[in-house]
């Protein structure tokens, strides 16, 4: 059995540098059309589901507000909800990174004396390679989103925060399915089709028996509040509801920038997340659970709270608000470079415009420079983002600051200052509208000027791919404007 | 030696310091210029019944929950039913029908595995979401009760239903397990096409009793 599908850390390890992997993953036809399919339906869902909200803008205002506050004060937060979950029965750790977290995880597991584990899906377990340290330790750990389970079957990575399967059309999965399913347990059926009704029934039983059998299931978490303890896990398959429900041990995995003061700031997460998302009013199911209930779900719960990197990104006044990401995957499906280059290409966990802006935060610019330059500024992002997150302002800064890392941090270097410059342009206001012209015009005028063949390796390759699709002429917004009206 | 909490803290210090000393976190300063309600002054119960509706969920509307609940059971036929203690008896049709289970003693995951289906009550439900949402009160049981079985039919009384999503947080208890419910479960997983029913119960039911039976005995 191979357990180990990736490779631990928030950069894969091995991975090209984007444009590498980007130019690959254009050549591959299939992939394009599984993607650009799959992202204009979730596009054109979302769309009319937040067009639904008449107050859509100050539901985004207000969520951009409560994790920029909380962001600010995130000790006092975190501190209050480590009171919150020991007072309810649960126990708090804190990880400083990646490292940490798998041995506090591995360590809990072991006390239990089990050595399988279901899963549901976590970024922060991926982004730390807990199953691969789990592995070292002797521990098996199952995926059980239909897509991680996918992908886990197939020792593939993920490439979309949403549907990490997106790159895998039916009749591939059936294959997957008919192959591997066997080696981890109860194999697919006999004649099983490609019929997705069929695939997610061969999904329904080959888990169920892990369900049923294991003593101890790790979760991410969507949300936790301060005030009450209370964590969230928002999901559609119910196999969420499974891992909190039935094993005896939870042992839950998240960002410390998860937090948030309070129970009844849900309101608007809740509204925003399944709209975001999946395009739906509300996902088919949300588990909240406030440490341990008698007779009900999990005897002991563990929260181990995960820094790696993420106080560092704190420390960037314009990196900050990276931090709210609610990983709704909004942005993806509206980015041009992630419709026509997919997930994998960004060598990271986190995927299209936020994993380019979050990934060389959490690892250091220096590990992961390519990633700020793999976007067209184009602002689309920005648009559907439900926390507001300013990306294309994230990614001027943070090219700024890989050019810097780029010359050791001397000299500042023309590009550099070209940079800066721009950071400074997106700082004043109506930034919005100007920095997509400046970032349309931007990118012609530096190819044309040469400027990013001037820079490192990676850099240099990608700006050969860079020229091949023409920076849109309208911006994302004007043409949104234009085509549709009636979504302001 | 300093732990990693005392580590992650001070790194958090020291990354806020363009954050004034004296500044605290004020919640009241949070613009929340967003709707509390978006039912639009609808009727809330019909708004519900038709957005529960949306999911493919099954939803009846009835004055009289055991005429309702019984033809629900006719439909399905599930060979067992769970109910759960605290279930309203005068909701429960005439003996007949399928096979009542009680959880008590606690039935075995392998039961509940084994159990056709469930009947629950809810604590609150959310009119514009078309959401159910259960927290383990009389009439529902503990969690896996509602997760196992494939087919749920869960009754709502139209009083415990709330506008949108604020209203319903605020009627709940966060001390209690919620389960927000909308639909049966789905994937949509392959090929982004929506397939109901991986995990969790296959197919939903919902019976909403209206305000003229006179309200059952239990908490809101
Ligand atoms: S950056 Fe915004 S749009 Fe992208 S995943 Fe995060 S919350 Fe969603």
């Amino acid at each position: 059995m191979s357990g180990t599908h990736t490779s631990g850390g928030v950069v894969w390890l091995g991975s090209p540098a984007f444009p590498e992997a980007a130019r690959s993953a254009v050549a591959d036809t299939r992939l394009r059309t599984n993607l650009r399919k799959a992202t204009g339906t979730i596009r054109d869902k979302r769309v009319a589901a937040a067009a639904e909200l008449d107050d859509w803008e100050e539901l985004r205002t207000a969520a951009a507000a409560i994790k920029r506050a909380t962001l600010r004060h995130l000790d006092h937060h975190l501190l209050r909800l480590e009171e919150s979950v020991t007072a309810v029965g649960g126990t708090v750790h804190w990880a400083a990174d990646a490292a940490e977290a798998n041995r506090i995880v591995t360590r809990l597991v072991r006390a239990t004396g089990e050595t399988e584990v279901v899963k549901v899906k976590s970024m922060a377990t991926q982004e730390i390679g807990l199953n691969e340290a789990l592995a070292a330790a002797g521990i098996t750990a199952y995926e059980t989103d239909l897509a991680e389970l996918i992908v886990q079957l197939d020792d593939d990575r993920p490439s979309h925060i949403l549907v990490p399967a997106i790159h895998r059309g039916r009749a591939e999965i059936r294959e997957i399915f008919r192959e591997r399913m066997g080696e981890w347990g109860k194999p697919a059926p006999e004649g099983l089709t490609d019929d997705p009704r069929q695939l997610a029934e061969a999904a329904r039983s080959h888990l169920r028996e892990k369900f049923l059998n294991t003593k101890v299931a790790v979760s991410g978490a969507n949300f936790a509040a301060a005030d009450t303890g209370t964590v969230a896990v928002v999901e559609s398959e119910g196999n969420g509801r499974m891992c909190l429900t039935l094993p005896e041990t939870l042992i839950t995995v998240m960002g410390i920038e998860k937090v948030l003061p309070s129970f009844a700031d849900l309101e608007v997460f809740l509204q925003l997340l399944p709209r975001s998302s999946t395009g739906e009013r509300m996902n088919p199911y949300t588990s909240m659970w406030t440490g341990t209930v008698p007779g009900d779900g999990p005897r002991a719960f563990h929260l181990v709270l995960l820094d790696n990197g993420r106080t560092a990104t704190l420390r960037d006044t314009v990196g900050r608000q990276t931090l709210g990401c609610i990983r709704c995957s909004a942005c993806l499906n509206v980015c041009p470079v992630y419709e026509r280059t997919g997930g994998h290409a960004y060598g990271s966990p986190y995927p299209g415009p936020i994993g380019a802006v979050l990934t060389p935060q959490l690892a250091g610019v220096e590990r992961a420079a390519s990633l700020p330059f793999a976007s067209t500024l184009c602002g689309a992002c920005y648009d559907a983002c439900p926390v507001k997150i300013d990306i294309p302002e994230v990614l001027v800064h943070l090219r700024a600051r890989a050019v810097d890392a780029a010359r050791g941090g001397s000299l500042p270097t023309p590009e550099s200052l070209a940079m800066k410059a721009a950071a400074l342009t997106l700082a004043t206001p109506r930034r919005l509208s100007f920095a997509q012209r400046a970032g349309a015009l931007g990118s012609r005028l530096l190819a044309r000027r040469g400027v990013l063949r001037r820079l490192p390796g990676p850099l240099h390759r990608w700006s050969d791919t860079r020229d091949t699709p023409a920076p849109p002429r309208e911006t994302f917004r004007a043409w949104w404007r234009r085509t549709r009206p009636e979504n302001q | 030696m300093t732990t990693s909490r005392e580590t992650i803290l001070a790194r958090i210090g020291s990354a806020l310091t363009d954050v004034p000393k004296t500044e605290r976190y004020d919640a009241a300063a949070i613009s929340r210029d967003y709707r509390a309600s978006h039912a639009g002054g609808h009727d809330v119960t019909a708004l519900f019944a038709e957005r529960a509706a949306d999911y493919r969920a099954t939803v009846t509307r009835t004055v009289h929950a055991p005429t309702a609940i019984a033809a629900a059971l006719a439909e399905r036929v599930p060979a067992s039913l769970i109910i759960p203690d605290g279930f309203p008896a005068q909701w429960l049709p005439d003996e007949g029908g399928p096979r009542r289970l009680a959880d008590r003693p606690p039935l075995s995951v392998r039961e509940l595995d084994a159990a056709a289906g469930v009947l629950t009550t809810c604590a609150v439900a959310i009119a514009v979401t078309g959401t159910l949402v259960l927290d383990a009160g009389p009439g529902q049981g503990r969690r896996a009760l509602s997760l196992l079985p494939d087919y749920h039919l869960c009754v709502v009384r139209a009083a415990q239903i709330a506008e949108d999503v604020p209203e319903a947080l605020r009627r709940l208890n966060p001390r209690r397990p919620l389960t927000f419910i909308s639909g049966p479960s789905a994937t949509s997983d392959i090929e982004l096409e929506r397939v109901e029913g991986v995990h969790g119960p296959r197919t939903l039911d919902i019976v909403i009793v209206e305000p003229t039976t006179p309200a059952p005995g239990e908490a809101a």
